[in-house]
């Protein structure tokens, strides 16, 4: 796999920690691969709306991928009960339905940007770099 | 069932293949399936409901299966992994997910559902308004059957005229 110019935190240069949401273990375990090239960290995983909710509490991490269609409790309903509590929480919804209503009610309801699945690297690669702004900073090394 | 609804598919799975197996695809035997579906091997299937109901199942034989999610997961996997079934699932989520984000702005509007395994051996008979068609997408990893089954929801039709005409 590619590998990108890794992405660190601007206020501690230590990697930038990701909560990865999705049902499905094959598309959590290629999103993990993206991030470890990257230069990330993974915080930590959860299988569904209500346990991203749980894990985002317990692992506080710097970004969020979440899935949209998933079984109790969908993406997007997920992220705005976060997003309430935590107006900081930046949420990146990744999914395969990608029409503009699913879009614009994700971002209405807090999340930070919107990838489409299958997911490109590269494309991830600079929707992070977007969302995390100035408390993010692209460290020399690996490069594109 | 008509083309408008099945070339979206069609795009999608030739599109997600192609990226995920890094190869391009071509679309081998297309037929209409008028007997009860029957299982070829791994096989994941998602339905759809809104404007257009139905399902969609993702049917591969257990070596293609391996071989594709494999290419998927760029490492080998073994036949009794559960990833093999698991990336299956996320085939058919993807190619269904990307499909319908096209229809929709057709304007038809639906609901996915999660991905579940197919695992019993035969599904039921299609009918007059639910007839199958069966698309396998060649790939160097092996045939991918892509078997749908939609129809219009006819009271959703029904509630659409009835706008038109006030």
């Amino acid at each position: 796999m590619e590998q990108f110019s890794p992405v660190k935190r601007s206020k501690d240069g230590q990697p930038v920690r990701y909560l990865v949401v999705d049902d499905s273990v094959f598309a959590r375990k290629n999103l993990a691969r993206m991030i470890e090239t990257f230069g990330g960290q993974l915080a930590g995983e959860a299988g569904d709306g209500m346990t991203a909710i749980t894990e985002y509490e317990r692992t506080h991490p710097d970004i969020v991928l979440m899935d949209i269609t998933m079984p109790q409790m969908e993406g997007i309903e997920a992220a705005e009960k976060i997003v309430r509590q935590h107006p900081e929480a930046r949420i990146v919804m990744v999914s395969s339905v990608g029409y503009q209503e699913n879009i614009v009610a994700a971002l209405q309801r807090g999340a930070r940007h919107f990838v489409q699945k299958p997911v490109k690297p590269e494309v991830l690669y600079e929707v992070i770099k977007y969302v995390l702004g100035e408390d993010g900073t692209v460290a020399a090394g690996a490069g594109a | 069932m008509k083309m408008e609804l099945i070339q979206p598919f069609i795009n999608a799975a030739d599109a997600v293949l192609a990226q995920g197996l890094q190869s391009p695809t071509s679309i081998g035997n297309l037929s209409m399936d008028e007997e009860a579906y029957r299982r070829k091997g791994v096989a994941a299937l998602i339905s759809v409901t809104g404007d257009i109901e139905g399902r969609i199942i993702f049917d591969l034989d257990p070596a293609t299966a391996v071989r594709v999610a494999s290419r998927f997961a760029a490492s080998e996997l073994p036949e009794s992994d559960d990833l093999v079934r698991e990336t299956v699932c996320e085939l058919a989520n993807q190619v269904t997910g990307n499909a319908i984000t096209a229809l929709n702005d057709q304007g038809f509007h639906f609901r996915v559902h999660p991905p579940v395994l197919h695992t019993s051996e035969h599904g039921s008979k299609s009918s007059e308004d639910t007839e199958a068609l069966v698309i396998c997408f060649e790939t160097a990893s092996g045939n991918v059957f892509m078997n749908i089954a939609l129809r219009y929801n006819r009271r959703r039709q029904g509630e659409l005229a009835a706008a038109a005409k006030h």
